[in-house]
């Protein structure tokens, strides 16, 4: 290329284009590669792979057979595999380790193992080989001996399978009404006995004398859900028996025969057996348990239900809070206080609390929120169940005004954006026709406004759905045993701690004690969190749009 | 046509009613004043916008203010209905009277002078409302809000404006989507909805094309009947079309005020002279 059009290819742009292009598909990229590796990685947790069986035999020791799915797969150079005891044939460089998913932690001690290649023997994928998800001690590989009734055997052999289905199904069906009992009738039961443990503390503190007419009746009240309770002790004990009925006989990989009560089953299923349709509505199965259910086994197991509700609670929450609070302080800043040094102070102070790092909001929620404003409600309100706190402690109330304070000063600035864009010509025209400022605040100015206050909004949400560190302080738990809306009056409890998705992402990724089988769950968690964002945004994104629709500025 | 025909005998035996000290006339004849303003001065801070400004508007008569661009004469359009008061540093001093009462007095209110002095200004400024809530908007400030009176009025107002066969079956729709020249007649319809006793018009047609203009043109020659209309324009064409009266205006300062016939075609003063022959501005 000569020198000419070199200078004249530098002159007219041509290499900026391609820089901001690049710069643009770097980005696309990243974005991509981010969603693609936690979908691929999350999704395919679900779905149900083929079951190995392999001959293993370590150098020195009796050849046995494992049971398990393939996992991860690596390769290993020459010298780390000498260095664990193995020796590749001459002129090979690297072998290849598997991890193998044996499960049967309580037979086996661990459910994960790696093994080395050149030890495997041979390896098989026997078509009856059982999976099952258990309520307890995670996955369980073996092939099914037979099912028992009350100890009797029902059924041998391969006939078994469809039998086991049958009553698998029943015992699931007992399952869910136990829960169901447990968790409406004897909530109630509960909720009841604890009001009227209020109630005659409250008594005692206005110091009616034992043995008033309003303890009689509380005594009254109490016999009344203590036989309540009795009757539904005794449905459950019934439930229970009835549960216990049926077991599964398994042998496992090294022979034993095991027994398993379908009682503590999930569902049973034939991978190897199972064609590609069949996976397929396994794994939607799977999801959909994954996203609908209640989490088991510290976290590593079941679903995270009551993370996601958790989490588009305290969101919607605080948009209702941030934003009425952000859009009335961005009136007064914009349209009402006289511009001086001290608004411009006001300003900056707020757009740099957008910079405050998130955890000091937290440390602030705490401080403030929950042990001040809180410790005082219960004081004013909730005597009577002191010591024992209500309001004074982290909940998905003081959650979402840490939130709401957190990205107040996002709304505030678009919100002051969007009055600043309105065309004076507008404000004047309503000034013409008699309106006094209010007024014309009121009914042209904050209408052409909106548009804005949802962007404001929106950029909330996104950051307030991605916050965890404060909620550490203020609210979140690992597991909570109940959701913050219920059967229960006054329905929404707003002190009850909650569960959130990122924070359920730190504490499976990080605090759970098998690490192999949570990893899988961190991205698919990660990518609901992500989804959820996503679906928030979008629905306040419509309807901004619906909005500006309706309020077109002037094309000028 | 009447109207004209009656203006031209007004000013044709026109005299002088008062000569002030910098020897401006005040030259309406014996028509009812309806905005008279006295030695009014404006200052935006420290620099001063008018000049001790005397002058009458007559009522039911087209006045027009020409002058070129920052002589002041927007500013003095906008005193008539204190919209300078939205500027801070604004302050004034001399009197303006609308039917003998000074608007400046702090007793009153802004908003029900600004309901008898409606506005319309340079860039068509339609609320990104239905056209039919445009024109409702100053009768809901009222709190009228019965929907057959609303109807009645906004017909009225829309028939007025000339406007109303274009957009009778549309009147729901959002009135950004109309055309530059029937957004600003929309306004004016805005305007009259309310009955306001005076119409200020800023440069009501600089930004429409020529037929819009012309439309425009005829509608402020029909509402003189019912409005005493103050008209800032840059075209000298169209001050000598449509008024009845012309004030000329330089560098802050009220050159020349007198009947438009006159001005035109014989000023007294030199500049208004130059200025109407395209000789400066």
């Amino acid at each position: 290329m000569s020198k000419q059009s070199m200078s004249s290819w530098l002159k007219n742009g041509t290499p900026w284009v391609w820089l901001n292009a690049g710069a643009v598909s770097i980005s696309l990229v990243m974005v991509i590669g981010l969603l693609g590796l936690i979908a691929v990685r999350g999704l395919s947790h679900f779905w149900p792979p083929d079951i190995v069986a392999v001959n293993y035999s370590e150098p020195g020791s009796v050849p046995i057979t494992l049971l398990g799915e393939i996992v991860d797969k690596e390769t290993v150079s020459a010298l780390r595999l000498k260095n664990a005891g193995v020796d590749l044939p001459e002129g090979q460089s690297a072998g290849q380790r598997y991890l193998l998913k044996v499960g049967n932690r309580d037979y086996f001690g661990l459910d994960f193992r790696w093994i080395n290649g050149p030890w495997m023997m041979e390896q098989e994928r026997p078509e009856h080989v059982v999976a099952i998800e258990r309520r307890e001690w995670g996955h369980f590989y073996g092939y099914l001996a037979g099912v028992k009734e009350s100890g009797e055997w029902i059924a041998k052999g391969d006939g078994a399978w469809s039998e086991l289905q049958k009553r698998l199904e029943r015992s699931n069906g007992l399952v869910d009404e136990i829960k169901q009992i447990e968790k409406n009738e004897i909530g109630e039961i509960n909720h009841g006995l604890e009001s009227l443990r209020l109630e005659e503390r409250q008594l005692e503190l206005e110091g009616v004398e034992t043995g008033s007419l309003q303890h009689q009746e509380i005594a009254q009240s109490r016999k009344d859900w203590d036989e309540k309770y009795a009757v539904i002790q005794q449905t459950l004990g019934d439930l229970y028996t009835s549960l216990n009925r049926d077991q599964m006989m398994m042998i496992i990989s090294d022979g034993r025969e095991v027994e398993i009560p379908l009682s503590k089953v999930v569902v049973a299923y034939q991978p190897n057996a199972m064609s590609t349709i069949d996976k397929l509505e396994f794994y939607f199965h799977e999801v959909w348990k994954f996203v609908s259910g209640d989490p088991r086994e510290a976290n590593t197991e079941g679903g995270i239900f009551p993370a996601i509700f958790g989490t588009v609670m305290m969101v919607l929450i605080m948009a209702i809070l941030v934003t009425p609070f952000g859009v009335i302080a961005a009136v007064y800043l914009k349209e009402y206080a006289t511009q001086g040094p001290m608004i411009r102070l006001i300003r900056i102070a707020v757009n740099n609390l957008a910079g405050v790092p998130s955890i000091v909001y937290g440390v602030f929620g705490l401080g403030f929120f929950v042990y001040f404003l809180g410790g005082n409600i219960d004081e004013l309100f909730f005597q009577a169940s002191l010591p024992s706190p209500t309001f004074g402690t982290p909940g998905l109330m003081w959650a979402s005004l840490t939130l709401a304070i957190l990205t107040v000063p996002v709304v505030i600035v678009a919100t002051e954006e969007g009055l600043s864009r309105i065309p004076r010509n507008i404000r004047e025209g309503s000034l013409a026709l008699g309106a006094t400022k209010a007024e014309t605040l009121w009914r042209t100015v904050l209408p052409m406004a909106a548009p804005a206050m949802m962007t404001g909004l929106i950029l909330a949400v996104a950051r307030a759905a991605g916050e965890v560190a404060p909620l550490m302080m203020v609210g979140v738990v690992k597991l909570a045993p109940a959701l913050a809306v219920d059967s229960i009056a006054p329905y929404l409890h707003l002190d009850r701690q909650f569960m959130h998705l990122g924070f359920h992402i730190y504490d499976v990724g990080f605090q759970s004690p098998n690490v192999e089988a949570a990893r899988p769950l961190v991205y698919a968690t990660a990518l609901l969190l992500v989804m959820i964002i996503i679906v928030l945004n979008i629905t306040a994104i419509s309807f901004r749009n619906r909005l500006r629709e309706n309020s077109k500025a002037s094309e000028n | 046509m009447e109207a004209t025909k009656e203006q031209q005998t007004t000013s044709a035996r026109a005299i002088d009613i008062e000569t002030l000290q910098r020897g401006q006339k005040l030259d309406i004849g014996n028509e009812t004043t309806c905005i008279a303003v006295k030695y009014f001065n404006l200052f935006y801070g420290q620099k001063q916008a008018l000049f001790d400004i005397n002058m009458k508007v007559a009522k039911n008569r087209v006045t027009a203010f020409i002058g070129p661009s920052g002589c002041g004469k927007s500013t003095l359009l906008r005193s008539f209905n204190r919209m300078n008061d939205l500027i801070d540093s604004v302050q004034i001093n001399g009197e303006m009277l609308l039917d003998g009462q000074d608007i400046n007095k702090p007793s009153v209110n802004v908003a029900d002078l600004r309901r008898q002095v409606g506005m319309v200004f340079q860039k068509p400024n339609p609320f990104p409302k239905s056209i039919y809530e445009n024109v409702a908007y100053g009768l809901r400030l009222q709190g009228v809000n019965d929907r057959s009176t609303l109807d009645k009025v906004v017909e009225k107002s829309l028939k007025g404006a000339a406007l109303w066969d274009e957009v009778k079956d549309r009147l729901h729709e959002s009135a950004m989507g109309m055309s530059g020249g029937q957004q600003q007649r929309l306004v004016i319809a805005r305007a009259i909805a309310i009955e306001p006793e005076v119409l200020l018009l800023d440069e009501p047609a600089s930004a429409l094309d020529p037929l819009s203009t012309l439309k425009i043109e005829e509608l402020i020659y029909e509402l003189k009947d019912k409005y005493t209309i103050v008209i800032v324009t840059h075209n000298m064409q169209q001050a000598a079309r449509v008024s009845d009266y012309t004030a000329f205006m330089y560098m802050g300062e009220l050159i020349e005020f007198g009947a438009t016939d006159e001005l035109f075609t014989n000023p007294s003063k030199k500049q208004t002279e130059d200025y109407i022959t395209g000789r400066y501005g």
